[in-house]
């Protein structure tokens, strides 16, 4: 499973990378980036579900 | 002049009226099962949706809705064109293509990182109100805390001197209080607020600081200087737009905290837990409902909206949405899966939304340090502000326990 971010989506407001900073970091404008290549481990797959489901443009999916 | 009560909401909707003010919750589940958007005559015509699909359905329809002015009121802009007021505030009363130009200009100073760097002014700043409370076992939340933060944050990122604060909390007062007043007397009720602004930008071209004023004085879009218009909206936006948000949210947490003893007990045992209590106080008690102009006649599920007729979008009312939350009536401090909008949906995103999450979290923080046992004094008055931005502007609070 992997991370997948809708760039034009995202709009900021930051909830991703505050809960899962292993997983993602913003740019200089507050826009996330996804920092984990691959394949997700369980943890990071708990994780990046954690992000998806607080993200308030529903901008992250997790697949393959 | 003061708007009749309303009897129905569903068709005569208004948002300053006393029972909305008061406790809009019961009225916006109503509204929800009834509509779900609801209309109005006042304001020269208004639809209010309620529900989480379409509040989010219009916040990303740039096509059909204007931000051009986001403050409900009785004129238009255009018709008695106003001069000022929040009218040409940008970006929040910018639309495509131009919105996205402004707001990349004001993003890299609110990006976390920035932000982050101001945590140690925003602690040292809620200490030194939490000693001037002192010993005192009632103290009112709202005016001798919650009130001050914001304002001393905007003034230190704009550059502005803090005893300025009391003046910005009036100007907030002109800009989004009033708003069925008479253009002629919004026109004369703003005048201090613009006499300030260029006395502002006066004062930082003579001598170029290290805040959001010089900044803005020496940003370029394309090669060129901003327009003097355009840096006087920026700043106008900046000291309204942040002051009785982020002081409504602070004001509702503590409130909340205050009502529910269980709630808090959990919170000072566990301060692990204020990330995600932060984000519910933001769901359930989002301070700001936006507003927008319908472009052209248009009809929305439904509803036939002409062109001027205000939506107020109400992300408050969205966030209580069962269809959208699970348990959405009940205010849950571990709440995992929390996609709120108190900060807004599509390209209006709230700027500030890193500051006022930061301010929120160490102004709690604080807070929950010294008083770690307090609950609301029912003898002495609890208000809510009237207007689109809600919260607590007199919050006495008992304190039980200090640490």
């Amino acid at each position: 499973m992997k991370i997948h971010l809708d760039t034009g989506k995202c709009q900021g407001h930051g909830r991703c990378y505050s809960l899962a900073p292993d997983l993602f970091d913003c740019d200089d404008l507050g826009t996330a980036v996804v920092i984990v290549t691959g394949e997700l481990n369980d943890e990071q797959l708990a994780k990046a579900k954690l992000a998806a489901g607080n993200c308030p443009e529903f901008a992250i999916t997790i697949g393959d | 002049m003061i708007n009749p009560p309303v009897e129905d909401f569903a068709t005569d909707f208004d948002h300053t009226d006393a029972a909305w003010v008061a406790d809009p919750y019961p009225i916006m589940d109503d509204l929800r099962e009834r509509c779900p958007v609801a209309h109005s005559d006042r304001y020269g015509g208004l639809w209010a949706p309620m529900t989480y699909e379409t509040v989010s359905a219009i916040a990303n329809d740039t096509e059909h809705f204007t931000s051009r002015t986001v403050v409900i009121h009785n004129g238009r802009p255009g018709d008695d064109d106003l001069p000022a007021p929040i009218g040409v505030a940008p970006p929040i009363s910018s639309d495509p293509p131009f919105h996205e130009i402004a707001r990349r200009l004001l993003l890299p100073a609110f990006a976390p990182r920035p932000i982050a760097a101001l945590e140690p002014f925003t602690r040292e700043l809620c200490n030194q109100l939490l000693d001037e409370m002192g010993d005192a076992d009632l103290v009112d939340a709202s005016v001798e805390y919650a009130e001050h933060i914001p304002v001393g944050l905007i003034a230190k990122l704009c550059g502005l001197p803090a005893e300025d604060g009391e003046q910005f909390r009036e100007f907030v007062r002109i800009v989004l209080e009033g708003v069925d007043l008479p253009a002629e007397e919004r026109i004369e009720a703003f005048q201090p607020v613009e006499e300030y602004i260029v006395a502002a930008i006066i004062e930082r071209r003579e001598n170029p600081d290290d805040g959001l004023i010089s900044y803005l004085l020496d940003a370029e879009i394309m090669g060129e200087k901003l327009s003097d218009e355009h840096v006087f909206g920026s700043i106008l936006l900046l000291i309204v737009a942040g002051i009785d948000t982020t002081w409504s949210a602070i004001g509702s947490s503590i409130w909340h905290l205050a009502n529910n003893p269980d709630d808090l007990a959990r919170l000072v045992a566990h301060p692990e837990l204020l990330p995600s209590a932060v984000e519910e106080f933001l769901r359930a008690y989002a301070p700001v409902s936006m507003a927008r102009l319908v472009k052209d006649d248009f009809e929305f599920q439904g509803c036939p909206m002409k062109k001027d007729d205000w939506i107020f979008l109400s992300f408050p009312a969205a966030n209580r949405d069962p269809e959208a939350f699970d348990n959405a009536d009940e205010v849950l401090i571990d709440r995992e899966i929390n996609r709120h909008s108190a900060f807004g949906l599509g390209i209006h995103r709230c700027l500030g939304s890193n500051l006022a999450r930061m301010e929120m979290t160490v102004a709690l923080e604080e807070w929950l340090k010294r008083y770690t046992k307090f609950e609301l004094n029912a003898s002495e008055p609890t208000t809510f502000s009237q207007g689109q931005v809600r919260g607590p502007r007199q919050l006495p609070i008992q304190i039980l326990e200090r640490s």
